[in-house]
């Protein structure tokens, strides 16, 4: 294994490490993309450009969408909610 | 307490998987036959260059049909645990209305440069989608990731503002009907070598000349297929999440 | 251990760290994210295993076709795997809204027990 390959599978390492530590969803969407795309480098660095590319639209593009869009859903879920609150205390 | 449990269980669980893994074969040495097998075979017999795209959809197929459904069931899931029932869309559709009016609520119209960028995207985003799910059989990339590709050109439009034109060309029942009729296209093809006395999947269609588009047989149609079901099931689950936020726009565009 | 058991070990440390992730979670979201990168060890571990000394990508585009190539089948299973993971946070996610909304809460501790 070459030294690039050792420094990517170390990064991958530490990159999981770092999404996991990641307590704020917000922030941690993009984490997982920060991570999607050392993956794809890992892959693309092992042969596997078929997956690099399939890790680089789910894992970059697609995974943070959803969950930015999640998240998004859940805040306006809270913001009826607290309206309502307010109402009934009316 | 709970700290405590993972980390003992984590520990142990790490010592198991340490002391597995050592058993694999050292890294680079990789002892298995199929793959020399299908690395020798594949070209010739399917004219098929991507060797992986040739697991998928030909030697492996079954299970990729598999993997199609698994998409195809999970979006189905997220869009039936995110729907809305009539009469709360009803209530929430008063409320928004009302949170319209809230000042600081209403988000800020899109800038200009955001539109020309975003609606310039969509042209080159589809093509690079088709050229991915065409050339499967090639080079890398195939359905899956041509069928992502594709399913972020409607979204492009929607970032661009366009909320009106975002309906007009992904509208709701079309997305269903093209997703749920490739994902049966994929069973049908299978089907049709059944029917000519063939094992289910087997290639019926003409292999073609190797390297060029449209090669390699049912790998080529079962990657369209893919594609479209790929796409239209994104496509689907970006907009039953973002419903809420598209209704609200609309309204404000048809004021 | 050789020197290529890092590969090996990278895959078991984004497996565990995925695990103490999701198990001492206290956001749903953050939960699901955590469960995404548990399923990412096995790609890891997949590509290690799949890995032939001096193998070139198994795509015979413009080369030679007698060219040592590495393992096609673990990429083809890799693949399914990234497919897989997307739709199945998609799912989740789809779920911690849900929870939320009934609930009114993302914390899994003060999650309401299951009604019948």
């Amino acid at each position: 294994m070459g030294w690039l390959q050792t420094g990517v599978f170390l990064l991958v390492a530490a990159s999981a490490l770092g999404v996991v530590r990641t307590k704020d969803p917000l922030a941690q969407s993009v984490a997982v993309s920060f991570y999607g795309l050392v993956l794809a480098l890992l892959f693309f660095l092992h042969q596997a450009p078929d997956v690099a590319l399939s890790q680089i639209v789910v894992g970059a593009v697609a995974l943070p969408l959803m969950i930015l869009l999640a998240l998004s859903k859940i805040h306006a879920q809270d913001e009826e909610r607290k309206q309502a609150g307010e109402e009934e205390r009316k | 307490m709970r700290t405590f449990l993972i980390t003992a269980g984590a520990a142990g669980l790490a010592a198991l998987l340490v002391w597995g893994l050592s058993g694999l074969p050292p890294f680079g040495s990789y002892p298995g036959p199929y793959g020399e097998v299908l690395n020798s075979f594949a070209v010739g017999e399917r004219k098929a260059t991507d060797v992986v795209s040739a697991v998928n959809f030909d030697y492996r197929a079954f299970d990729t049909m598999g993997e199609e459904f698994i998409l195809f069931i999970s979006v189905a899931g997220a869009a039936l645990l995110l729907r809305k029932v009539e009469e709360e869309e009803h209530d929430s559709q008063e409320e928004s209305e009302s949170e319209d009016r809230q000042p600081g609520r209403a988000a800020p119209p899109t800038s200009d440069a955001i539109r020309a960028f975003g609606v310039a995207l969509v042209g080159l985003t589809v093509l690079f989608g088709l050229y991915m799910i065409s050339h499967g059989q090639t080079t890398p990339g195939g359905g899956f990731q041509g069928g992502v590709i594709l399913a972020t050109a409607p979204l492009s439009v929607y970032l661009a503002a366009e909320a009106r034109t975002f309906q007009r060309i992904a509208p709701h029942d079309l997305v269903e009907w093209s997703e749920s009729i490739a994902a049966a296209a994929y069973v049908v093809l299978g089907l049709a070598a059944v029917v000519g006395g063939a094992e289910f999947l087997r290639n019926v269609t003409p292999l073609g000349e190797e390297e060029k588009m449209g090669s390699s047989g049912n790998i080529f149609w079962l990657n369209l297929g893919v594609g479209v079901e790929v796409a239209g099931g994104f496509v689907l689950l970006l907009s039953v999440f973002i419903r809420e936020a598209l209704e609200r726009r609309l309204r404000r565009e048809s004021k | 251990m050789s020197p290529g058991f890092l590969a090996y070990a990278v895959a078991a440390f984004v497996f565990l760290c995925g695990l103490w992730g999701a198990a001492t979670s206290r956001h749903l979201v953050h939960m699901v994210i955590c469960v995404g990168v548990l399923q990412t060890s096995t790609y890891v571990l997949l590509l290690a295993i799949g890995q032939k000394a001096g193998g070139v990508a198994p795509v015979y585009y413009g080369v030679p076709h007698d060219l040592t190539a590495v393992d096609p089948v673990v990429q083809a299973l890799m693949l399914t795997d990234v497919v897989v993971e997307a739709t199945v946070v998609a799912l989740l996610l789809a779920l911690a809204v849900q929870a939320h909304k009934h609930a009114g809460t993302l914390d899994p501790d003060a999650l309401p027990r299951l009604k019948g």
